[in-house]
């Protein structure tokens, strides 16, 4: 496991084209490297996320994805993704190929993924209109044993998995504590690990049954302090609720966001230069 | 006693506490039901066990959360679960009793749309999407939905069904083997909706005071039928409103907080 920066991680391991999943559910989401992947102005990704918000929204008008797989998109509490809107409705600033699944099928496909399997199961009783909508309809099935009705959900696994941790020790290994959603399954799901960290530690004192992702199953670990903002990092700084809020006004009109994203993102080598741009650094 | 002045809004919610029964599981929502089930857990039923589907089960929150992943979730919870254990042991499993849902959009027999207006591949609107709604409409022993009533949003037909009610009625839900009953009311601005016994059309069973029939069939996007004696509900009462306010100023103050991180010296 190596320690890169941020930069030379994204340099490495994140292509045009790829599928990539940017886990975190509200908590722990991986900011700085998101904001890495628009400065490097990678495209035609296919982005998975259960649940796109900000990071999302930022990348869908930067122009980096082609493709949106979820079951989520909103700002959470707040309203509309204008950005991610605009891209499904005016198809601005290009067209954006969707596969929606709901937060339980999401689960199943990064279960599936994680466990090597092709497909998860779910039970089944009447379709719904997204059942309806799909490119490839989730198969039904009959259970072998019982006769109940389920449904295959197809599995999901990301060329690249991205999360954001509290801690990393010497060895490389990774702790995540705090709400998780399915960011452990989205990890072992991935052909490729790379996490950012708040912290180095010599040891991690990591509880028996918490959340470690040994050193050996990630490419990449790359020091990133405050790189969930304006998401939160438990143990180390509250969500910035004031920014989602003020996010509803910026995005909402394409010239006013373009100008932000040069002014923070673009403008900024790396994330602790964007939070002391956005005045969050203390 | 003088009546107490209150807002429509907050009828609303007041009327939403009042249908949770203490002791029960609850799947809660950002927004109006998670307003209403912490009300419900402040006031006559402290033994509420909440789930947020972040995966705080037991969460007993100091202030409303503006998302579900708000770390004052966590910090209160019994547990905090992955969250494909929420859908799988939690939901799933049948170990919830209350679903409470919100949408865009609900038609006569409590089908919700929160995906698109307009049609899917061309939105006029698109919406949110899915999220857990699905899982929680078709598997929690019964559901609650919160919605305002107009005619956009309770509309004769769906432009999405997103989350099952009960489809088209007449026990179509139970036939198609949903271990849910489905929606049990709807809170609304002007009252409660129920379902017909038979028929499972939503009627207007109960009126907030101050709210008349024809106001809420306008407000319709349907011919609203009016059960025969609708119930008149009562106003919130002062200790209600109290705790509603006291919590909704602790939130609004709460999410004004600056955020500051501090960086180490080297970056």
């Amino acid at each position: 496991m190596p320690l890169l920066s941020l930069s030379e991680a994204i340099a490495r391991h994140v292509h045009d084209g790829q599928s990539v999943a940017l886990e975190g559910f509200t908590h722990l989401i991986p900011f700085a490297a998101g904001h890495e992947i628009i400065r490097q102005q990678r495209r035609g990704l296919h982005l998975i996320r259960m649940t796109p918000d900000l990071l999302h929204d930022q990348m869908i008008g930067a122009g980096c994805a082609a493709h949106l797989t979820f079951s989520w998109g909103g700002n959470p509490g707040v309203g509309s993704l204008h950005r991610l809107r605009d891209a499904l409705e005016k198809q601005w600033p290009q067209p954006l190929a969707i596969t929606e699944r709901t937060h339980a099928e999401m689960a199943i496909a990064y279960q599936a993924g994680a466990s090597g399997l092709p497909c998860g199961l779910m039970r089944h009783y009447a379709p719904t209109d997204l059942d309806r909508q799909r490119a490839a309809p989730a198969a039904m099935l009959t259970c072998p044993f019982s006769g109940a009705a389920l449904r295959a959900i197809p599995a999901i696994t990301p060329d690249v998995t991205i999360l954001h941790a509290q801690a990393v020790d010497a060895e490389g290994n990774v702790l995540m504590r705090g709400i998780l959603g399915a960011a452990r399954e989205a990890a072992l799901a991935a052909r490729c690990l790379l996490v950012t960290v708040e912290a180095q530690v010599p040891q991690l004192d990591a509880p028996m049954n918490a959340v470690v992702l040994p050193h050996w199953m990630i490419s990449a670990v790359s020091l990133a302090p405050g790189g969930a903002h304006p998401s939160y990092a438990a143990g180390c700084y509250e969500r910035d609720n004031r920014f989602y809020v003020a996010w509803d006004e910026i995005a909402r009109d394409r010239k006013h966001f373009q100008q932000w994203m040069r002014e923070y993102v673009f403008a900024s080598r790396d994330h602790a230069e964007l939070l002391r741009r956005l005045r969050v650094a203390a | 006693m003088n009546p107490v002045a209150y807002t429509a809004d907050e009828m609303m919610t007041v009327a939403a506490a009042r249908q949770l029964r203490n002791g029960a599981v609850c799947f809660v929502g950002i927004g109006l039901p998670s307003a209403a089930c912490n009300l419900a857990r402040r006031t006559h039923a402290p033994g509420l066990v909440l789930i947020y589907e972040s995966g705080t089960v037991g969460t007993r929150p100091r202030l409303l959360p503006l998302s579900i992943g708000d770390g004052e979730l966590a910090e209160t919870a019994t547990v905090v679960i992955p969250l494909p254990e929420v859908f799988a042991h939690y939901l799933q499993r049948g170990r919830v009793d209350l679903g409470f849902l919100g949408a865009a959009q609900i038609d006569r027999y409590g089908n919700l749309n929160t995906t698109v207006i307009g049609e899917y591949a061309r939105p006029k609107v698109r919406l949110p999407g899915s999220g857990g709604a699905p899982e929680i409409a078709a598997h929690a022993r019964e559901v609650l939905i919160i919605m305002k009533q107009s005619p956009r949003t309770f509309v004769p037909r769906l432009d999405f069904l997103t989350s099952a009610g009960y489809l088209g009625g007449r026990g179509e839900r139970g036939r198609a083997g949903f271990p849910g009953r489905g929606p049990r009311a709807v809170i609304t601005d002007f009252g409660l909706l129920r379902p017909h016994p038979e028929t499972e059309e939503l009627q207007l069973a109960a009126l907030y005071p101050g709210v008349t029939p024809a106001a809420a069939r306008a407000a319709t996007g349907w011919p609203l039928a009016v059960v025969e004696d609708p119930e008149l509900l009562p106003p919130p009462t002062a200790s209600e409103l109290q705790v509603l306010r006291e919590m909704q100023t602790a939130t609004e103050s709460a999410h004004r907080a600056i955020v500051r991180i501090p960086l180490p010296a080297s970056v």
